[in-house]
């Protein structure tokens, strides 16, 4: 079963067309690469898919559920991470990721959950310090950790290492590269073309609400003749 | 443009924004028809009291009175009954005050004895407002007794100076609804009634603003540290989030009005044990049921601000954003707390009355009132009317918790029709 099929997805802001039909299929346990200039669509086309936003047209699955009709159904079945997300800064660390374990009960062991929590974000004893008090690296850590811990048949992860020192996003990389190991289908949009030349199995390019482009990164670099996705992304929207 | 002007300019438009403007310009056309419908009293307080008058007094002091209260006042019913008199007065056909002279006022002063008058008020609303018929009448009475001492002193009848200084003794009596108060006007009454009628007023828009401030001030915190789009994409239903945060406010402004009630309810029994009138002796004090009723009421009041607070909090952008934006709810608070000062809601002209109806705060604040003057019913339809008003808002705001608006916090064009009336109710039905 493809973990994600999107058809002819379009969504509007008003008169503001922000995705202009876009489809692709993501198979279970693929790491799939939304990626694009700021504006593309890809953050809007993420928001949807993790259920924040309406949809207005076409159609959306994940593993078989329809969005607009099951969208609780789904909420079960994704963890989304929004590029500049923030954590409960009166709580900490613990408190945070305890305060969302809470949420995947009585399916879930909310213990297992935390200790899970607790050994990706691997804030030692930090993990007990007021959020507030975290670096952005730390931030994100923990907001990684809340995203994968509850093990995801779906993970939603936008601008995964935006703002980050190369030292903390190579962490945050190998952690969630971990993750699909266990088996959790992974999408990530990012306009990092390095990143996503590295993690993805696959990957779309995106540009003005279109995909204009798809494939495996060596394909494509094949096909453009190019020597990385950047090359490609300049030569397909050329 | 000078570099002065550009900021200016920069500011300007920043801060004068229709989010700020059009509460603003609300409240003026509040204050402005709140003015109109008051701005009345002053030419009331010019006119003559309306009196009945009973004049048993046959004698030539009796006569005298008679002409004083005749250039004071107006009298609009002149009887012999005092019965009778007592009835037109609770039917509204005496005026005012109904005022007795009996047989031996001009033998008593006559005699050196100060003249006995008796004064019967129908107190029909509480508030500011009610004493001014009673300060009217009062005004009148005075002026009586100072004519009578004028009359002495001119005509040399009595040496006697305490008799000239006060040659009237006065005994008043207040109906209110169908008790008796004897000994006190209906401003004394209704100094003693405002105590506690001040306290509901003062912890309503107290507890509305503060726990209203919270609920929005929540919505700023999770859009400005942007935990608000992780919290929606938990499995955790939309009504789940709304009834949480508003049940978090309600249990926090319950418990803050608790300890201002404490605080404040010392304070009105020291006032109350300084009082010289026992409302329990006239079954004026508030019954176990009563305070039901009003807890009720202020809980009910309570859920339609927190629910109004959380709409107004779903457009909020940040948490600066927020403080501005309980303006309305201040607003809307403090229109009602300041006209129960003044008046009783019964007391209202039409046009305020259905104002200030509307506004959910109202019904608990006005609800003593309502409950010392025996309109339960006034109590019930407030309630009734809070109650649909929060169901109705919640509705409202869990709807708009499953919207694009949440995140995008403006009405997109294509939305805007929806929001009509007629949409929106469509809309709810087919969820």
């Amino acid at each position: 079963m493809a973990a994600i099929t999107v058809s002819g997805l379009t969504k509007d802001y008003g008169h503001f067309h922000a995705v202009k039909g876009v489809s692709f299929e993501v198979d279970e346990g693929e790491v799939f690469g939304l990626i694009g200039p700021n504006g593309a669509g890809k953050t809007t086309t993420l928001r949807v898919l993790a259920t924040l936003l309406e949809i207005s047209g076409g159609s959306v699955t994940i593993f078989g559920r329809d969005l607009k009709g099951e969208a609780p159904a789904v909420r079960k079945m994704i963890s989304y991470l929004p590029e500049d997300a923030g954590a409960y800064k009166n709580m900490t660390g613990r408190r945070y990721l305890e305060f969302i374990s809470g949420f995947f009960t009585p399916e879930k062991d909310p213990g297992q959950l935390l200790e899970r929590g607790l050994h990706i974000a691997n804030l030692k004893e930090r993990i007990d310090d007021r959020v507030e008090t975290y670096s952005k690296g730390m931030t994100r850590r923990l907001l990684v950790a809340r995203a994968l811990m509850i093990e995801p048949k779906l993970a939603i992860l936008d601008e995964l290492t935006s703002g980050l020192d190369v030292l903390n996003a190579q962490e945050i990389r190998r952690v969630v590269r971990a993750q699909t190991q266990q088996g959790t289908t992974v999408l990530l949009s990012s306009h990092n073309m390095l990143e996503v030349e590295l993690m993805c199995d696959r990957i779309a390019l995106i540009n003005d609400g279109r995909i204009v482009e798809s494939g495996r990164p060596k394909e494509l670099k094949e096909k453009y003749g190019a020597s990385n996705i950047e090359e490609v992304f300049v030569e397909v929207v050329k | 443009m000078s570099g002065l002007g550009r900021i200016f300019w920069k500011e300007v438009r920043e801060l004068l924004t229709p989010a700020t403007l059009v509460p603003i310009i609300i409240m003026a056309i509040v204050f402005a028809m709140l003015g109109s419908a008051f701005g009345g009293i002053q030419e009331e307080m010019e006119e003559k009291a309306q009196v009945g008058l009973i004049i048993d007094d046959e004698g030539v002091i009796g006569d005298f009175a008679r002409a004083s209260l005749n250039a004071s006042t107006t009298i609009v019913y002149n009887g012999t009954d005092l019965v009778e008199g007592r009835a037109m007065l609770m039917d509204g056909e005496a005026g005012d005050a109904l005022i007795y002279i009996p047989y031996n006022f001009t033998s008593n002063l006559l005699g050196g004895s100060p003249g006995w008058v008796q004064v019967f008020y129908h107190m029909k609303g509480t508030g500011l407002s009610s004493s001014l018929d009673s300060g009217k009448v009062g005004g009148a009475l005075d002026t009586l007794s100072t004519d009578i001492s004028y009359a002495m002193i001119v005509s040399n009848f009595t040496s006697n100076a305490t008799l000239v200084l006060e040659p009237m003794v006065m005994s008043s009596t207040t109906f209110l609804n169908d008790k008796e108060v004897e000994g006190v006007t209906p401003s004394q009454l209704d100094a003693v009634l405002s105590q506690g009628q001040f306290i509901v007023p003062l912890i309503v828009m107290l507890v509305i603003i503060m726990a209203g401030s919270m609920v929005i001030s929540s919505m700023g915190n999770e859009k400005e540290n942007k935990t608000l789009e992780t919290l929606l994409t938990l499995p955790v239903k939309r009504t789940w989030i709304v009834l949480g945060k508003l049940a978090g406010a309600a249990v926090v402004g319950l418990i803050v009005s608790m300890i201002y009630m404490v605080g404040l309810g010392f304070y009105y029994s020291s006032l109350a044990g300084t009082s010289e009138i026992d409302l329990e002796k006239y079954a004026l004090a508030l019954g176990i049921e009563d305070y039901v009723l009003i807890g009720i009421s202020l809980f009910l009041a309570l859920l339609c601000g927190l629910a109004l607070c959380m709409i107004l909090g779903i457009f909020t952008k940040n948490y600066k954003a927020a403080q501005s934006m309980t303006l309305p709810i201040t607003m809307l608070a403090l229109i009602p707390m300041f006209i129960s000062l003044f008046s009783d809601f019964a007391s209202l002209p039409g046009p305020v009355q259905a104002l200030v109806f509307a506004i959910p705060f109202s019904a608990p604040m006005f609800a003593i009132s309502n409950i010392t003057l025996g309109y339960y019913w006034l109590v019930v339809a407030g309630i009734i009317y809070c109650a649909i008003f929060a169901a109705a808002t919640m509705l409202l705001a869990v709807w708009m918790f499953k919207r694009d608006i949440l995140l995008t916090g403006r009405v997109r064009s294509a939305e805007k029709k929806k929001f009509a009336l007629g949409g929106l109710v469509s809309n709810l039905w087919r969820k």
